[in-house]
């Protein structure tokens, strides 16, 4: 009979770099249960909401992530121009389209990169993040800003680019996605890759849904769900399918993130080809009264920015549920039965952003 | 070759040079539309607060009385909403990043009169 | 642009268990519970999806009520629980993994239900926010 033992994990940890505390229970080396507790940096920021204008929320909303900030300002404003009624122009929202795959873009490599970090792959977190630099060189470019685009607001957008920056853009990403397969190659067929993943961290498809997994954790079980398809902004016009894995394991999750950056790319290419002309932002007048759930897919999974307001300039409460909190009770799930050594790659392998779980 | 994924990568690594740049030798790279600090003209100015109250972090403060436009570069997130609120387009962003310092806080006033009363130190 | 419609069905509090079961059982996927105050009154959303068809229940409560678990039904409601009860202090009977107020460790108690949550010294909260901002 082998004895239990209660090892802390977290929140400060080499290879996991997001404050998360886990007490594993251990019998030998297989965890038998695996308690989360989040709660290390809390900002508050919903509470935020009924201080400041509706209007300069959105430098707020944006800011709850540091990775998928573009996509969480298209989530409040989309709410916002939704309890308005506000027409956005059809070039706006293919702008928006192509900031959020190229958001999507930055955050997979990024994450595919501390993915490689956390089995040790060291040379390929590298070479992840070289590709990923490039992306972030054209969104600052275009938007001003590396990681916080700050391009979108409420009636459309910032500010524009010209056709034939959209051109150069399409461009390098052809050079782009020559080395973003290279690097799947790696991903898909190193031993050293799939010995760490195979098997691993592994859910079933029944059990990630019932427990609300979302985004690639879900598609990973080869649950078919991806709210892109609900055709908010532009993609409702464009040509794209969930990427769906079934393994439900760690190697499947990573396929499904490698799979979606060729995606994003041909997604990106068809929204410059469709891209029509006119202008880019709506004026807004008045104030929102009503409420709204508005939801858009981020790199990791659904969010859902939920907005009520009473026609005053002040939002009466926003609440957003990030694709993380989500993801946390299929993590747990996840974590029961498998190895200590496998804990690092398997809480990474949801792609856990705890600082915009808690806001 | 699944041992060995990585060569074809490794390869084409070796004939490309670093990746990185040699900062502070080299310059940072720099885009024309990279949003960097704020900067006021100052003779523009009525002194209106609206800068202030469209700033998410609060890092302007005017005060209209004695004609004194404060920033608090630390607390500044680069937004561009001063920019936009400002009715007398006085402000504007420009695109240099603050050099480091190694001790704050970091405050620039300007007052309605001819000279700063705090002298800035860029631009 | 498609405009997702909206759904709301406001039902009494007793009858939660029963509405969520229903939904359970036809196959819809827990997407959140979301709390809000207005006034008095705690409201509760839990919303559910089903290939992309997007619903909502919707409970009222106030100050001092007790709100049942819907942990039995969806095991991974916890998160969503815990979290009312440590922002909004509602409190939430039987959930299956209790943190009894530790997922969210704020200094302020239940500093969603508070009118003034800078009541600790302005100076802190400033150095606080800065901090956020740096994020
Ligand atoms: S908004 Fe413009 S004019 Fe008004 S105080 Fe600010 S800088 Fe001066
Ligand atoms: S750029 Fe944004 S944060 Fe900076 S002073 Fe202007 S409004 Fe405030």
């Amino acid at each position: 009979m082998s004895r239990r033992i209660v090892v802390p994990f977290g929140p400060q940890h080499p290879v996991l770099p997001e404050p998360i505390h886990l007490d594993l229970v251990l019998e030998d080396e297989h965890v038998i249960e695996a308690i989360p507790s989040i709660g290390y940096v809390h900002r508050g920021l919903e509470k935020l909401v009924e201080k400041r204008d509706f209007k300069d929320f959105v430098y707020i909303a944006e800011r709850i992530c540091g990775i998928c900030s573009f996509i969480h300002s298209v989530g409040y404003c989309q709410g916002i121009e939704n309890i308005m009624d506000i027409e956005v122009p059809k070039r706006a929202q293919y702008l928006r389209t192509i900031w959020s795959e190229y958001s999507r873009l930055h955050s997979h490599l990024l994450w595919l990169g501390l993915f490689a970090d956390s089995m040790g792959f060291e040379n390929l977190f590298m070479n992840s993040w070289r590709i990923r630099e490039k992306i972030l060189d054209a969104m600052e470019e275009t938007t001003g800003g590396r990681v916080i685009q700050g391009s979108c607001k409420v009636g459309g957008v910032r500010r524009d680019i010209s056709d034939s920056k959209l051109k150069d853009m399409v461009k390098d990403l052809d050079i782009l996605s020559s080395d973003i397969e290279d690097l799947c190659h790696v991903f898909f067929d190193d031993d050293t890759v799939i010995h760490r993943t195979k098997g691993v961290g592994v859910i079933s498809k029944e059990a990630a849904y019932s427990l609300g997994a979302v985004g690639p954790t879900a598609r990973g079980s080869g649950v078919s769900t991806d709210i892109r398809k609900t055709g908010y902004v532009a993609y409702a016009d464009l040509d794209f399918s969930p990427v769906v894995e079934t393994g439900g394991d760690c190697y499947a999750r990573c396929a499904v993130r490698a799979r979606e950056l060729l995606q994003s790319v041909d997604i990106i290419k068809q929204a410059v080809d469709a891209v029509p002309s006119g202008d880019i932002d709506v004026k807004v007048k008045g104030n929102p009264d009503g409420e709204y759930f508005s939801r858009v897919e981020q790199p990791r999974g659904e969010c859902l920015h939920y907005i009520k307001a009473n026609g005053k300039k002040n939002i009466l409460r926003e609440r957003v549920r990030t694709p993380t909190t989500a993801n946390i009770p299929a993590l747990v799930k996840m974590l029961g039965g498998c190895e200590m050594a496998d804990v690092p790659v398997i809480v990474l392998s949801i792609d856990p952003c705890i600082g915009c779980a808690e806001r | 070759m699944k041992l060995f994924s990585m060569t074809k990568t490794i390869f084409k690594t070796l004939g490309r040079g670093p990746s990185t740049i040699r900062y502070p030798k080299e310059p940072a790279k720099r885009y024309e539309g990279t949003r960097g600090q704020v900067e006021i003209k100052i003779e523009d100015c009525i002194f209106c607060g609206l800068c202030s109250m469209h700033c998410p972090s609060d890092a302007i403060t005017v005060d209209k009385p004695v004609k004194i436009w404060t920033i608090d570069r630390f607390r500044c997130i680069s937004c561009n909403s001063c920019v936009e609120a400002c009715p007398k387009n006085c402000l504007c962003l420009n695109n240099v990043y603050h050099e480091p310092v190694l001790n704050g806080p970091l405050t620039e006033s300007f007052t309605g009169s001819a000279e700063p009363a705090e002298v800035s130190s860029e631009n | 642009m498609t405009i997702e419609e909206q759904k709301y069905t406001d039902i009494m509090k007793e009858d939660l268990l029963k509405n969520v079961k229903d939904k359970c059982e036809s196959g819809y996927r827990l997407v959140q519970i979301g709390c809000g105050k207005f006034g008095d009154i705690f409201e509760i959303n839990y919303s559910f999806e089903k290939e992309y068809s997007f619903e909502n229940l919707r409970i009222k409560t106030t100050e001092g009520e007790k709100v049942p678990s819907i942990s039995d039904i969806y095991w991974g409601s916890f998160i969503y629980e815990n979290e009312i009860h440590d922002l909004f202090g509602v409190e939430v009977t039987g959930i299956n993994l209790d943190f009894k107020g530790n997922l969210i460790r704020t200094t302020v108690k239940a500093p969603f239900n508070v009118k003034n949550v800078t009541k600790v010294k302005p100076e802190k909260k400033e150095t606080a926010e800065k901090k956020t901002e740096d994020n």
